[in-house]
């Protein structure tokens, strides 16, 4: 384990900051949001930032592939680039598990060579919680708030920042970094423990999963809750566009008048378009819609990948739906 | 830099034929004049047009026609309505093969078959069956029943004429929906003519029509005593990256770009109703 | 006032006058309500009515009022200007709704308890001022006023403007509201600042379209931002400057139709003050075509799309005062 004291923590980052570019939270004026650092740059307390940290690697829109049309004659462009090294600092337990969930689909056979290439160019310094807040509930998906993961795992204490490399890249990037010093391996003991407290008093931290999972499926998609748990939903893709395993993509072509870009954009199966053919749609109620975001989560993302739930606890749909639906209510109310 | 499958390829297109009024058959080779990929009977591309957009096609033509590749392709969106305007030689992209392709090499090898279509439904199993024919050593006999709305509406009608009735292990059964002048083969829907003709129980079944078409085919099929596990069919639903990822063709944990398009009905039947 | 809610609700359920009541339903927390159909008195249990049920529910009735039988509303003053616009261009059937007024002192903003330090709320229990908040990390007393929502700080009416029977006392319009006092100071700004304002603001945006699908002036059946012929539906932004389009012409949309209910921002998950593009509208036409507040009677003429000769040609006419 290494550490650096807090009065010097400017200097670390500029450390980190001197090779490639270094992101981390930072306070705007309704909320944290992840910022370039640059000299002065004051890294934010919240418990964690509004939009999730997975626009680092899948973000909302990307050029995938240019076409130049002449006449009969198509020329497509490859115009993907070798993503440069970047690090991300303070990312929190439930975002570093969300990684994870992104990978098992990004990086499955036949490898997104856009994600992949930000995947290997990007270091991941997850950062303990300090405060955990209401709406969390990562417990319930077996992630440790208090170990976070990542590539190189941080705790803060009340006067160092403690860093333990977790990964090769991780062990890499610690070990460029000179103005780091040596610590006790349970040097973040004591701060792990003020945590697990109060993390064992979260309102939500014993929400039970057990009522889901791949082997439920027919039982739950027919389940007669649905209706009523829909029934107020907007259809808005709010919930889907903060949440950091929401992984569904639209691939559209725009036309400059010079060419056309074909980009990827995050998308939202609570859209009525969602599923919209030609011939007709899929899904065509918002309950149908509804359900298939939850189903997704809790028994199909699962059953594709062994057991392994699509949700992390971060809480973001609980703070930003507009009429207050969330993961947790439909948790509740199923299993009920 | 790795491949990236999303980034097509150029495919030409060498020839048209009108095959309905709604349906034409494209034959497409690469930019050196080559098939562009190899695939497996029941296997999809995606073709598209840059600007007006992408979608998922089942590749008609046998893997054993080592020419090309054909699309028999129904005039319905915005993009199938501009590949129906295109004239030879345009190009457009291409990419694939994507999905599982029916089980030619393993489960349906040997057996007797039975392929009932109806309309467009003809087009992904026109792959197969061919590969059938031109490898008959490898399969039993061929029982194939057709039906569209009109005369004008059977796809590849010169091919089941010229070819496929004159092949001596395939039986050809067509039907069409109402009576019409000059047609004096059998009228009226599929379900019905398929409970007339009484196909053989022993028979592999490959199903694929309008979904309505399918469903009283195959409440037909499981009342003269074909088990659901002998019977498959092909779907089609809304696919983006047509790799397992976009996320929208799914039924249940499945996803039809991947895990399909080819599902047999024991399989489909522990699987929600969304398709 | 919920316990009189529940039993005016229960009592209409119980006599035939309605069949279903569209009211608030008790959340994991006390600030997160769901907008909740109850169809049976037993299922009234779980009504809620609490400073934080902020959710405008005239929306719901345009699909509710098309269903079989009555559906009892409670409408607080600014719902009930959604409301009567609703009425206004027929896309509510009045008969089929039945609606008590509820008066209204401002809502509680969850984000401004948690600006002020309530983070990791677990319960909340106000006594008249004053709201004391438990978290985890201990207590927490805050003055209502200073965590009551923006747009309730410049609320514009606490009338009920429709209603079938009141709750409690009616309120009165608040004209010296200063609800315009944000939309001045944007126009006492330079084009190149207030330009850098909306852009700053704008490029939060995630295109979730929480601001549209929640507006009770957006109820097309379908948006052009959905029609994928009309090539400006892509869901984010092919160049930067498509999501400033987006609510740019949104507001256009809604304008004269917009009744200020603030939704639009209380609902934005990045916090983009989107409703003073629509209080911008509203000034500009208060000044061309004279006060005109959208939804305060069923039926009005906006001004929009009411010409009269008198009525200035902001085009043409440079100074507004200058037509008058």
């Amino acid at each position: 384990m290494k550490k650096i004291s807090l009065t010097k923590l400017d200097e670390f980052f500029a450390a980190v900051a001197a090779s490639q570019n270094l992101y981390l939270p930072v306070d705007g004026a309704k909320g944290a949001e992840y910022s370039l650092w640059t000299e002065g740059t004051v890294m934010s307390k919240a418990y964690n930032t509004l939009r999730s940290a997975k626009d680092f690697f899948f973000p909302q829109v990307e050029t995938l592939a240019a076409f130049k049309v002449n006449g009969k004659n198509i020329e497509v462009e490859d115009v993907r680039k070798e993503t440069e090294d970047f690090v991300v600092f303070g990312v929190r337990a439930c975002d570093a598990k969300s990684f994870e969930i992104l990978d098992s689909v990004y990086l499955a056979d036949p490898v997104d060579s856009y994600y992949a290439s930000r995947r290997e160019h990007g270091v991941i310094m997850t950062l303990s919680c300090k405060k955990p807040t209401e709406t969390c509930f990562c417990k319930a998906f077996g992630i440790d708030a208090a170990n976070p993961g990542g590539d190189v795992s941080c705790w803060m204490t009340d006067s160092e920042l403690l860093l333990q490399a977790t990964t090769e890249k991780g062990e890499a990037l610690l070990a460029s970094l000179s103005i780091l010093e040596e610590a006790d391996d349970n040097a973040a003991d004591s701060e792990k423990e003020k945590l697990q407290t109060i993390l064992d008093k979260l309102p939500l931290g014993n929400l039970s999963t057990e009522s889901f999972g791949g082997d439920k499926l027919m039982a739950l998609f027919n389940s007669d809750k649905w209706e009523a748990l829909s029934e107020s939903c907007l259809a808005c893709g709010t919930c889907t566009f903060v949440c950091p395993t929401c992984q569904c993509y639209d691939i559209r072509d725009y036309d400059t008048g010079h060419g056309v870009q074909r980009f990827r954009c995050w998308d939202s199966c609570m859209y009525s378009d969602f599923t919209l053919c030609a011939h007709g749609n899929t899904r065509n109620t918002q309950m149908q819609r509804f359900r298939q975001r939850f189903m997704h989560k809790l028994v199909y993302y699962p059953a594709n990948n062994n057991g392994v739930f699509g949700c992390v606890g971060c809480g973001r749909c609980l703070r930003s739906c507009p009429i207050s639906m969330n993961i947790v209510k439909v948790m509740k109310a199923l299993e009920g | 830099m790795r491949p990236e499958t999303l980034i097509p390829k150029i495919g030409v297109v060498t020839d048209i034929r009108v095959d309905t009024p709604d349906v034409k058959t494209f034959r497409v080779v690469g930019l050196d004049g080559k098939k562009v990929f190899e695939h497996i009977p029941g296997q999809c591309a995606m073709l598209s047009v840059p600007g007006v957009g992408e979608g998922m096609f089942s590749i008609t033509s046998s893997p054993t026609n080592e020419a090309f590749m054909e699309f028999s392709i129904k005039k319905c969106g915005c993009l199938t309505s501009w590949l129906h305007m295109m004239d030879v030689g345009q190009q457009i992209t291409i990419r694939g093969p994507y999905g599982n392709g029916f089980p030619v090499e393993s489960a349906l090898k040997g057996k007797d078959l039975l392929f009932i279509a109806g309309g467009i439904g003809l087009a992904p199993l026109r792959s197969v069956i061919n590969y059938v024919r031109d490898k008959k050593e490898n399969y039993g006999s061929v029982h194939i029943i057709y039906g569209s709305r009109s005369a004008d509406d059977l796809v590849d009608y010169q091919e089941i004429l010229n070819e496929w009735q004159t092949d001596e292990n395939v039986k050809v059964d067509l039907t069409i929906d109402r009576p019409q002048e000059g047609w004096d083969g059998h009228v009226g829907f599929i379900p019905s003519f398929v409970e007339e003709l009484k196909p053989d129980l022993s028979r592999t079944v490959l199903i694929c029509g309008p979904p309505i078409m399918i469903k009283f085919t195959l409440d037909g099929l499981k009342k003269m005593g074909f088990q659901e596990s002998q019977v498959y069919t092909t779907m089609e639903l809304r696919m983006k990256c047509a790799i397992g990822k976009c996320g929208r063709c799914n039924i249940g944990n499945k996803y039809v770009c991947k895990d399909g398009p080819v599902f047999r009905f024991d399989e489909l039947s522990t699987l929600p109703n969304e398709y | 006032m919920q316990e009189g809610m529940v039993k005016r609700a229960s009592e209409l359920l119980a006599d035939g006058t309605v069949v279903r009541v569209l009211g608030w339903k008790n959340g994991e927390f006390v600030y997160d309500p769901t907008p909740a159909v109850f169809e049976s008195v037993e299922a009234l249990s779980d009504f809620v009515y609490n400073d934080f049920c902020a959710s405008n529910l005239s929306k719901y009735l345009v699909a509710l009022s098309k269903k079989e039988g009555k559906t009892l509303v409670f409408l607080k003053p600014c719902d009930s200007y959604s409301f009567n616009q609703l009425l206004t261009e027929h896309r509510v059937d009045r008969e089929k709704v039945y609606i008590i007024g509820i008066s209204c002192d401002g809502k509680v903003d969850e984000s401004k308890l948690r600006a002020q330090g309530a983070e990791g709320v677990t319960g909340i229990a106000t006594d008249g001022d004053t709201i004391t908040v438990s978290t985890l990390y201990g207590d927490v007393q805050l003055k209502k006023a200073d965590v009551i929502a923006e747009r309730c700080v410049t609320c514009k009416s606490k009338k009920v403007v429709a209603y079938d029977e009141m709750m409690g006392e009616n309120g009165e319009e608040n004209p010296d509201c200063g609800r315009f006092d944000q939309v001045a100071a944007l126009e006492a700004m330079t084009p190149d600042e207030r330009f850098a304002f909306w852009r700053n603001e704008l490029s939060k945006c995630i295109r979730c379209n929480a601001c549209r699908n929640i507006c009770p002036a957006c109820t097309c059946e379908q948006c052009v931002f959905d029609n994928p012929k009309s090539g400006i539906s892509q869901k984010a932004a092919a160049d930067s400057f498509e999501e400033n389009m987006f609510h740019i012409i949104r507001a256009f949309h809604v304008a004269g139709r917009c009744t200020d209910c603030g939704e639009c921002s209380r609902v934005c998950p990045q916090h983009i003050p989107l409703h003073l593009l629509n209080r911008k509208f509203i000034k500009e036409m208060n000044e061309c075509y004279g006060e005109y507040q959208a939804g305060a009677e069923a039926g009005s003429r906006a001004p929009l799309v009411n010409f009269t000769q008198e009525d200035c040609e902001p085009s043409i006419v440079y100074t507004k005062e200058a037509s008058k």
